[in-house]
């Protein structure tokens, strides 16, 4: 075994993982969940005297 | 500045120092760009003075608009995403403190070094070895002070744009540590630890990286917060925010050998180089398909919204250079783009209407806020429109006379006549480029206009804001 299979092994690791982040991130039992992460910009509502959500139209 | 709009929760101080620096940086980096592209034009506009030729200004422009403007821009939108998407106040107001008069250091640094003609001949990493150490010192507080108040968050999902924020710091260390080893031989001179074929390839990670992780990761940090808060809905789709930003920063790091092709670095390299530059383009497009599809069902308000439409329209300059990118990365096309006004043209989509736009319309939403204002509660919103029109065209000149020029060149260059012979000299593609190099000029000097209209709106809004808190004060 020379270094060439590491290097190999490693694009195969790399493919592995990349798959297994779509397979994590399209799963659908964390459908619900992604999509409250997504609501994250909007919940922080602490804001000044004016503040830059009030008129948010949904 | 005025303590009255100080956030009893977050650091807005070092946010708002750093907005305002980003306009003040991006007049003089793009006024500097208006100077060299005149004196492309018209060379006598060297004055025959050494500190004043483009071969000293032309680092000065590069520095200050990469750097300065778009690093102050990613500063302040960074500081600012991140205590709102935690719900926390930064790590440490000192280090804050620190990475703005250490940024502000380095540039003025880069400004009296780079026409001094003290370079370490580097692109895009041309500062000296001192400079090198302060830059290196304020990154490192920035990613503390990031990845501390990430530590600290209240919100236990850490959004998107931090991931593409956090990417693109520690990338950015790593890949200007690399690039920039050097052995001093005085204070002002030193000579890279690498040498050869190895150092442009070093070079050149380096250099794409630059584009990669500056210009890119980080702002698509900023598209990720700022397209859905001035659309006033969630990102279109959150799984493949996820998705894009793996296969995005994992791709990037390896399309630098594109920049070498028919070079000395070995065919193999080239080649991969090229590949992995073909893929990008699906990472690419996934994350301006993700921010132009966040405005599915709100299209209407482009029609009323200068600054969504900022926003919109840097997406739109995303998709249409990282298309271009991976298609001038194929062997036979750069045999013919390369070392032509194409690729500056290709830089430019990216860095105006992409890096500049996208930055553009943050800091409109922004800097009300910053003032105790609403989102986007400027001066005047007319004048917004004005500034998106004349940089909209300015971008269109700019690129389309590049691409004539550009493509001109390549053919002229390689046209040989039936004895083999060169048809052209080079002089005679210099000569045809000119009507090309002023269309250029005229494509900046609207860029800039709407910049320096850009100055003046943000003047007057923090004028009006300050009345109104001197007001609310006496009542």
């Amino acid at each position: 075994m020379d270094i060439n299979d590491v290097r190999g092994l490693g694009s195969v690791f790399a493919l592995i993982a990349f798959m297994g982040i779509i397979w994590w991130a399209y799963g659908s039992s964390r459908k619900q969940r992604f999509k409250d992460d997504g609501d994250i910009p909007f919940r922080d509502n602490t804001e000044m005297p004016a503040d830059d959500d009030k008129d948010r139209s949904k | 500045m005025s303590t009255a709009f100080d956030h009893p929760e977050y650091n807005y101080k070092v946010v708002r120092q750093f907005a305002i620096m980003t306009v003040v940086w991006g007049v003089v980096g793009m006024a500097v760009g208006v100077l060299i592209a005149a004196q492309l034009a018209w060379p006598q506009l060297n004055f025959d003075t050494p500190w004043f030729s483009f071969g000293r200004l032309r680092p000065l422009h590069t520095n200050a608009v990469i750097f300065a403007f778009g690093g102050c821009a990613l500063f302040a939108t960074s500081y600012y995403i991140v205590q709102r998407t935690c719900r926390t106040r930064l790590f440490s107001d000192t280090l804050a403190s620190f990475t703005f008069w250490g940024w502000q250091a380095v540039i003025v640094a880069a400004a009296i070094t780079l026409p001094m003609g003290l370079t370490s001949t580097k692109e895009y990493a041309e500062l000296e070895w001192p400079i090198d150490i302060l830059v290196t010192l304020v990154w490192v507080a920035y990613v503390v002070n990031f990845l501390g108040t990430l530590a600290i968050r209240k919100e236990s999902h850490i959004y998107v744009a931090n991931w593409f924020f956090a990417a693109f710091m520690i990338m950015i260390a790593i890949l200007y540590v690399g690039n920039n080893l050097a052995v001093p031989v005085s204070l002002t001179k030193s000579y890279s630890v690498w040498a050869g074929t190895v150092d442009a390839m070093i070079q050149w990670w380096w250099g794409h990286n630059a584009v990669g992780f500056f210009l890119t990761a980080g702002f698509l940090g900023i598209m990720y917060y700022f397209v859905p808060k001035q659309a006033g809905r969630p990102v279109y789709s959150y799984r493949l925010s996820i998705v894009h930003f793996w296969a995005l920063i994992s791709i990037y790091v390896w399309a630098g050998a594109h920049h070498l092709h028919y070079s000395a670095l070995p065919d193999w390299a080239q080649t991969s180089g090229m590949v992995m530059s073909l893929i990008l383009l699906a990472p690419s497009w996934g994350g301006m398909i993700n921010g132009m599809m966040t405005l599915s069902g709100a299209w209407h308000k482009l029609r009323t919204d200068p600054i969504l439409r900022f926003l919109v329209v840097s997406l739109s300059f995303y998709g249409m250079s990282t298309f271009e990118g991976p298609m001038m990365s194929i062997k036979t096309v750069n045999a013919l783009s390369h070392n032509t006004d194409w690729t500056i043209g290709h830089v430019h989509s990216g860095a105006l209407g992409w890096v500049a736009m996208v930055s553009i319309g943050a800091l409109y939403h922004l800097i009300p806020i910053m003032f105790g204002r609403k989102a986007g509660q400027m001066y005047s919103i007319g004048l917004i429109n004005v500034h998106f029109w004349l940089a909209t065209i300015g971008t269109v000149l700019y690129i389309a006379a590049m691409w004539v020029n550009g493509i001109m060149q390549g053919l002229m260059w390689r046209a040989v006549n039936e004895d083999g012979s060169l048809t052209y000299s080079f002089v005679e593609s210099v000569e045809a480029s000119h009507g090309g190099y002023v269309v250029r000029v005229l494509g900046g000097a609207f860029f800039l206009t709407g910049m320096l209209i850009m100055l003046f709106n943000v003047f007057m809004t923090t004028r009006e804001a300050k009345k109104e808190a001197a007001v609310a004060a006496h009542a």
